[in-house]
């Protein structure tokens, strides 16, 4: 009688995670769906208790920090809507030239906040949750980053949030571009799994000359981030497979292990 | 086990699992996230029946699977496997003493990740792997060692102050009562 009840919960058990193993990967997406959104209730909860303290912080400050805090940012600002008229005047310049060779226009990135609400809780992904999702307009593959660089890319989509799939991650390859004269193309890659600062630039060609703190960006190669984006900073490099490519480390401009809010980029 | 130390031990899952993906604090510090799961498997396989510890497996690996980028179930099996072997060796564990709990959470928490990686690779999954991981892994084992005994001593206060108290026994006896007539 045990033995029977002992293999019929190992039987149980089996079939019912090769089942799963084996559904079409929508019917997964809207099941994962399913017990994931048993866990918005606790998201909520967590939001607000990480609020609660911010706010009984902004209860204490005195007057007189906070009208200094208000001048500092109105000087800030004063000086970004200088820098913005620049950059008007620059982007005006851009588009003549561009009009004057026949180039295609670039067209402006759109970009919405989002929260970040949840990790992979395992070690072997590198993905985050956040709060944007398809009602907000996210579609898969979209890019995400942060004012200090490149993250990641949109890789799953559910109603209220979505997953980002982060640089360094296998599932999300980069291909990125040294700021060099010699403008030379890499692949970017983890370069460990438990530092997350650093990522991996690969198949830059044997010849490449690749010095620290060149600044390395998106490619636009790939069509799925557009070109430009800052990725990080080259740290060192070295010769690879007999001299035959380069591989360089780069420093992230965005600090992927303390994401609290990134950006969105719509097309 | 009594049922409401059973629904414990789910809602302990569901928080645990919630834990891991909310909070980041151990992944911050260490590099990386400690599993709870195991540490539960071992409490149930060794307190309750295979249908609670078969339950416990599903639920938890579900859990797990779909807040993270696992393929969806692939996280049953290698709990259930844990979970089952345990159960199956329970009359040699002395489950009441720390170290043994010790003992069999660092064992628990270190077959876990090491078979649903090896599922994900037989799946044909490209996963972050490099020397790196044995660090991860070597986490994962001890956080999972440490807190297997703090779960115990959990479950048992618990169980002291929401159970029921043993009455003690009466010295009286029907059969020995002596009937005095007139």
């Amino acid at each position: 009688m045990f033995k029977q009840k002992n293999y019929l919960a190992v039987g149980a058990v089996t079939l019912a995670a090769l089942l799963l193993l084996s559904l079409p990967q929508r019917v997964t997406a809207r099941l994962k769906l399913a017990v994931g959104s048993l866990f918005l209730p606790l998201s909520g909860l967590t939001g607000t208790a990480q609020q609660l303290p911010a706010d009984a912080a902004d209860q204490l400050l005195p007057r007189r920090e906070l009208l200094q805090e208000i001048r500092n940012l109105q000087q800030e600002n004063q000086a970004l809507k200088v820098q913005a008229l620049q950059n008007a005047a620059m982007a005006r310049e851009n588009e003549q030239l561009r009009n004057l060779f026949q180039w295609k226009q670039h067209a402006p990135w759109k970009i919405k906040l989002a929260n970040v609400v949840m990790r992979d809780p395992a070690n072997w992904w590198r993905t985050v949750e956040i709060d944007l999702g398809s009602r907000d307009g996210v579609t898969n593959n979209l890019p995400v980053l942060t004012a200090d660089g490149l993250v990641g890319r949109v890789s799953a989509v559910w109603p209220t949030h979505a997953q980002v799939v982060l640089i360094g991650d296998p599932n999300c390859r980069v291909s990125a571009e040294v700021e060099n004269p010699a403008h030379d193309l890499g692949v970017l890659f983890a370069d460990g799994t438990v530092d997350t600062t650093l990522a991996n630039l690969t198949d830059l060609s044997g010849t490449a000359v690749i010095k620290p703190g060149e600044e390395v960006i998106t490619s636009g190669l790939g069509g799925v981030f557009p070109k430009g984006i800052p990725v990080g900073r080259i740290v060192d490099s070295r010769p690879v497979e007999f001299g035959q490519s380069t591989e360089a480390r780069i420093k992230l401009g965005a600090n992927l292990g303390t994401l609290e809010q990134v950006g969105v980029v719509f097309r | 086990m009594t049922t409401q130390n059973t629904t414990l031990v789910y809602v302990a899952a569901y928080l645990a699992v919630f834990g891991q993906a909310a909070l980041p604090g151990a992944r911050h510090w260490l590099g990386a996230q400690v599993d709870l799961l195991p540490a539960l498997m071992v409490y149930t396989a060794l307190h309750a029946g295979l249908v609670n510890l078969s339950l416990l497996a599903v639920l938890g690996g579900l859990f797990m699977d779909s807040l993270s980028q696992n393929p969806f179930g692939v996280s049953i099996l290698p709990l259930f496997l844990v979970g089952y072997v345990i159960f199956h060796q329970r009359d040699l564990v002395l489950r009441d003493l720390p170290f043994a709990q010790f003992a069999m959470g660092a064992v628990a928490s270190a077959a876990v990740p090491l078979l649903t990686v090896l599922l994900l690779l037989t799946g044909g999954k490209p996963l972050l792997l490099d020397w790196g991981t044995l660090w991860q892994w070597t986490v994962m084992t001890a956080g999972g060692a440490v807190a297997t005994p703090l779960l115990f001593a959990g479950f048992q206060w618990f169980n002291h102050v929401f159970g029921y108290k043993i009455r003690p026994e009466s010295s009286f006896r029907p059969d020995r009562e002596i009937r005095r007539h007139r």
